[in-house]
């Protein structure tokens, strides 16, 4: 019988299985950070429980941090209380916690990759949605809520009833493969199957066009899986994944026979059936700009603001949803994507801020200055991220053109720590969600690529990046 | 977990899709360290302006709706970020079932978590429900709700039905699996990060 990746991970995790129940599926790597997991810690000192496998669980702090000053105290007493109780935590449960002021701390899903925690066919959670990027490794990676944190770090399974697959075939070559990123390739997929035609399914990306992206660009698309709803998403492992977790600091000694391993078994079997399947052709993908409050409502760069009835095809729910929507976005249709002048500029996120987003957006930035009624910063996916960008002085160009250089962390993708936007204020992000208030009550948010932001910074207004370069 | 009873309320008609996590439960209140006091701060920046003060045209503000168990609202509910601080400040507030024609996926799985019941109508029932004005009686045991002269059936997984209906404890549960998990260990082991 044939299976797909995704089913030959899952049986290979299955503990417990019985007819018309959930299964019980084992989970390899926990990944923790300081806001999904206090009560968790609580539940498990309540009923006197110890985490069954500290070897397999590691922690970080990353949504609460300034990415100002690290030497200076934190202003915020409630972030600073979180930070605290992760590190009591993690000291009193025997977890290995990479905290502040550690050279390999950073946002969750931009550390698990680059220090070789990340397996291919294995399984990982984290109390947070955008697990999902390490599907990029062809791991079964998913978030989970706390009461599933606490369920992992007590008995390091959980009970779950098998997802569906959902295959998602890209197909063609890029036309211009440094303006259009994978980040155009994914919002592109979401606005044509919707925030939720994933819901209930494990995403696989496949065909020549996911092929040809580095693991950097693979994990920008698995990333925002959880934005078509689905809470996985997943890339059979090629060599350029065996490549990028080589001689990580945490790569497993018997690397080399895990990889001849991993070659024979981890894709899907030619003819394998997947219970749905979206073809896609990223030739005729242009750069994408979101327009909305959800991530399905994107537009074309060269394309205009719909109408809420054009937008709505007939749905009134969905007619309805764009007119709240433009209305808080302050925008009007038929206004030419390009003449939506912004005021913030947000390079980061867990989404896009690993070192290739970086250096494509300082290759736009190099020699030019940010307009002068734009704010603009780029904050860096970790402090590795930070540190090789550094030695590629791409901080300098960064600092040259007006960008704040900042600190890592998740920063102003969901503003838990000072980085947010003012009432009314209209930026360009890499980030993930364009929900309302996400970035800061009352701001607006428009999803972009890192070179789309990189040049919208520059002009003061939404530009075809396409022409840049 | 408090064992799930039979519910006799009023509807609290929310007719949005695409509620996401981020407008249940603001980022600036996940910052507390316990599952309690979410309530207040449920639907932040919807029930309240800028000074702190309630909307009047906002729903949960209306006071006919204080004592509503029930919220009905519209497809692909709790999307967006996994934070169970949703469903905490759901529950908080006095939410005990969510009937929506779609939940996402996390935030269905963590409702269950918490004593709360997520229902999954087809829209012609929501569209009913959405408006009707008297309080309406739902069992789980029955997996029925009946209001006015109708009654309608809803499906749920019968493991989530029993573990709500008895409040059982997940973790107690997999714990008599122990056994099961040490043999799948021993089979198998598993590559420690620090080997």
């Amino acid at each position: 019988m044939t299976e797909t990746l995704f089913e030959k991970i899952w049986n290979s995790h299955v503990v417990v299985e019985r007819e018309n129940e959930p299964s019980l599926i084992y989970i390899d790597r926990h990944l923790i950070h300081e806001v999904t997991s206090p009560q968790a810690f609580d539940g498990l000192r309540v009923n006197n429980r110890k985490v069954r496998r500290p070897d397999l669980t590691v922690a970080t702090i990353d949504h609460n941090v300034p990415t100002t000053d690290r030497s200076l105290p934190m202003i915020d007493e409630t972030s600073s209380t979180q930070i605290k109780t992760l590190e009591k935590n993690c000291k009193d449960f025997g977890i290995k916690l990479f905290g502040i002021n550690d050279p390999n701390q950073g946002i969750v899903h931009v550390i698990g990759p680059q220090l070789g925690i990340t397996l291919p066919g294995s399984t990982i959670v984290c109390g947070d949605s955008h697990t999902s990027t390490q599907g990029a490794f062809g791991a079964f990676a998913f978030g989970i809520g706390t009461s599933e944190v606490e369920h992992t770090l007590a008995t390091q399974t959980l009970w779950l009833e098998k997802p569906k697959t959902f295959e998602i075939l890209a197909t063609g070559k890029r036309k211009n493969s440094f303006a259009v990123t994978s980040k155009d390739i994914i919002l592109s997929i979401i606005k044509q199957i919707g925030t939720d035609g994933g819901t209930g399914h494990v995403l696989e990306y496949r065909g020549d066009a996911i092929s040809d992206l580095s693991m950097e660009q693979r994990m920008t698309i698995c990333n925002m899986s959880i934005e078509a709803g689905s809470r996985a998403g997943l890339i059979a492992p090629d060599e350029k994944t065996y490549d990028y977790l080589n001689n990580r600091e945490y790569t497993p000694k018997n690397y080399d026979e895990l990889v001849d391993e991993w070659k024979n078994n981890l894709m899907s079997d030619p003819n394998s059936k997947f219970d749905k399947s979206f073809t896609i052709d990223v030739e005729q993908i242009e750069p994408q700009v979101s327009w909305g409050t959800n991530p399905a409502m994107v537009s074309d760069v060269t394309g205009k603001i719909p109408t809420p009835e054009d937008f709505g095809q007939n749905n009134e729910i969905q007619i309805e949803s764009a007119k709240k929507a433009l209305s808080y976005m302050d925008l009007k249709p038929d206004t030419a994507i390009v003449e939506i002048p912004i005021d913030r500029v947000f390079i980061g996120s867990c989404t896009n801020a690993r070192l290739e987003d970086l250096k494509d957006a300082a290759e736009i930035v190099k020699g030019k200055t940010v307009n002068s009624d734009v704010n603009a910063m780029v904050v860096p996916g970790s402090q590795m991220v930070k540190l090789e960008a550094e030695k590629l002085g791409l901080d300098k160009i960064f600092k040259d053109a007006n960008f704040e250089w900042r600190e890592s962390g998740c920063s102003m993708c969901l503003g838990m720590n000072p980085d947010i936007l003012k009432p009314g204020e209209r930026c360009a992000s890499t980030s993930n969600r364009n929900f309302e208030g996400r970035q800061g009550s009352g701001g607006r948010t428009h999803l972009v690529s890192p070179v789309m932001a990189a040049a919208s910074a520059i002009a003061g207004h939404f530009v075809d990046v396409r022409e840049w370069c | 977990m408090k064992p799930f009873s039979k519910i006799n309320s009023i509807i609290t008609p929310f007719d949005k899709a695409n509620v996401d996590t981020d407008q249940i439960i603001p980022k600036q209140f996940l910052k507390l360290i316990t599952k309690s006091g979410f309530g207040k701060f449920l639907f932040y920046d919807w029930r309240f302006n800028h000074d702190g003060k309630e909307k009047d045209d906002f729903i949960l503000n209306d006071l006919h709706y204080q004592n509503s168990q029930i919220l009905v609202t519209n497809e692909n509910f709790g999307c967006g970020s996994s934070r169970e601080h949703a469903v905490w400040a759901l529950k908080d507030f006095g939410f005990d079932v969510i009937i929506s024609p779609s939940f996402a996926d996390i935030f269905y799985s963590n409702c269950f978590k918490n004593g709360v019941l997520p229902i999954i109508l087809d829209i012609e029932n929501i569209k009913k429900l959405l408006k009707f004005k008297d309080k309406i009686e739902l069992d789980l045991q029955s997996q029925t709700i009946n209001f006015g002269s109708e009654s309608i059936n809803f499906q749920i997984d019968s493991h989530r039905k029993t573990r709500l209906l008895e409040g059982l404890d997940d973790i107690d549960l997999t714990l008599k699996e122990d056994e099961k998990i040490e043999n799948f260990e021993k089979n198998s082991s598993r590559i420690s990060i620090f080997e």
